[in-house]
């Protein structure tokens, strides 16, 4: 669990708009729609979707499960299998000399060979298992925040994705513009100076 | 609002000015909270520069428990901004560490003081709980230093005031 980690990251986001009442059965919906799905019996290369904060390997959102406190608390899996290309380059030689010796040619046209690297790409998703990654998040919906336990490129915008189909609600990603934005509660004035300001020399004199 | 990706890039300097401020008022003792108390706010064992000379960057990191800050200042006085800072808090005989990203306002690597052990399943919601609990202390105090550095750096007291004592600290 990374939020309970000796040593954790955040990406904080706002969240935009809200969710219809019954909140917390439409949340359960939309966390039931996208609930990660196991790719070690398919030839899929990737999985992304939505898992128990407490049990990553079975997810349950049954019954409030995600429920804690005032919070929403569930988790982001990733699943990805990496298939070095060494390997699959060796099994897609001895495929293509299989292949030539079977039909006595001395070429196979690059449909061919573009057939078989699928083949065998195929078949070593099969053998391969995906390797899991999961990154929690902290969703407080009385105050439209949400952390992300992670400030990875890649899971972040999984993340995003997932949670606007989910849910169909936005996250803005909270950097230092979009924090004084839409944060801090400034007044026009105080925005457009914002949106005019430019860097500070602090050796000019 | 502009465009998310365009005002990244473009604001990214607010962060890193943030860093900047943020250190010089750990320094100066400038740090007071909404009750007018001191936040218990140090630096800790690494800080990032960057320094854009002649279309190329030049990271310089400044690491160690006991490093000292005199080459941070060097980088300072040669144009460089902070860019990262790693942060120490301490409340009620607990402590925190962290390390602030001024680019994103990320915060990488927190270490909050221990919390109660998960012995059964039902000991779960409350361990968790008292995690986001002390998290939150970390995220508080962000928000309020950054609320705090915004108002100033969007009043003429910025350059009426503050980057002329920035600018004495650095070249005290």
């Amino acid at each position: 669990m990374s939020l309970l980690s000796s040593s954790a990251s955040i990406t904080r986001f706002k969240v935009e708009g809200k969710i219809e009442e019954p909140i917390v059965e439409n949340i359960e919906n939309g966390l039931m729609t996208n609930v990660f799905k196991e790719i070690d019996n398919d030839s899929t290369e990737l999985s992304a979707g939505w898992t128990s904060i407490n049990n990553s390997f079975k997810p349950d959102f049954k019954g409030s499960s995600f429920v804690f406190g005032t919070l929403f608390i569930f988790s982001l899996r990733i699943d990805k299998k990496s298939i070095s290309s060494k390997i699959i380059n060796k099994y897609y030689n001895i495929e293509m000399a299989k292949r030539l010796a079977e039909c006595k040619q001395e070429y196979l046209s690059s449909n061919e060979k573009k057939s078989i690297k699928e083949n065998v790409t195929n078949i070593l998703s099969l053998r391969i298992p995906a390797t899991p990654n999961i990154y929690d998040l902290i969703w407080n919906y009385e105050e439209s925040s949400l952390w992300f336990f992670s400030t990875l490129k890649n899971a972040i915008e999984n993340l995003e994705t997932l949670f606007s189909k989910s849910f169909n609600l936005s996250l803005i990603n909270l950097f230092p513009y979009t924090t004084a934005d839409l944060m801090i509660g400034l007044s026009d004035s105080d925005r457009d100076v914002l949106s005019k300001s430019s860097p500070t020399k602090f050796t000019e004199q | 609002m502009l465009d998310i990706s365009i005002s990244y890039n473009k604001f990214k300097f607010l962060g890193y000015e943030f860093m900047t401020w943020l250190w010089f008022a750990i320094e100066e003792g400038k740090l007071i909270n909404t009750d007018k108390k001191p936040i218990l706010l140090e630096i800790g064992n690494r800080i990032v520069f960057e320094n854009s000379l002649n279309n190329t960057i030049e990271t310089i990191i400044i690491k160690g428990d006991e490093a000292g800050l005199e080459e941070g200042i060097l980088a300072l006085k040669k144009g460089a901004v902070v860019t990262e800072l790693n942060l120490v808090y301490k409340e009620n005989e607990q402590k925190w560490q962290f390390t602030l990203k001024g680019e994103n306002l990320n915060i990488a690597g927190i270490k909050t003081p221990d919390t109660g052990n998960i012995e059964k399943q039902e000991d779960i919601e409350g361990v968790i709980l008292e995690k986001v609990y002390l998290y939150n202390k970390v995220v508080e105090i962000i928000d309020t230093l950054f609320k705090k550095f915004i108002k100033i750096r969007l009043s003429n007291k910025w350059n009426d005031e503050t980057v002329p004592l920035i600018r004495n600290w650095i070249n005290s």
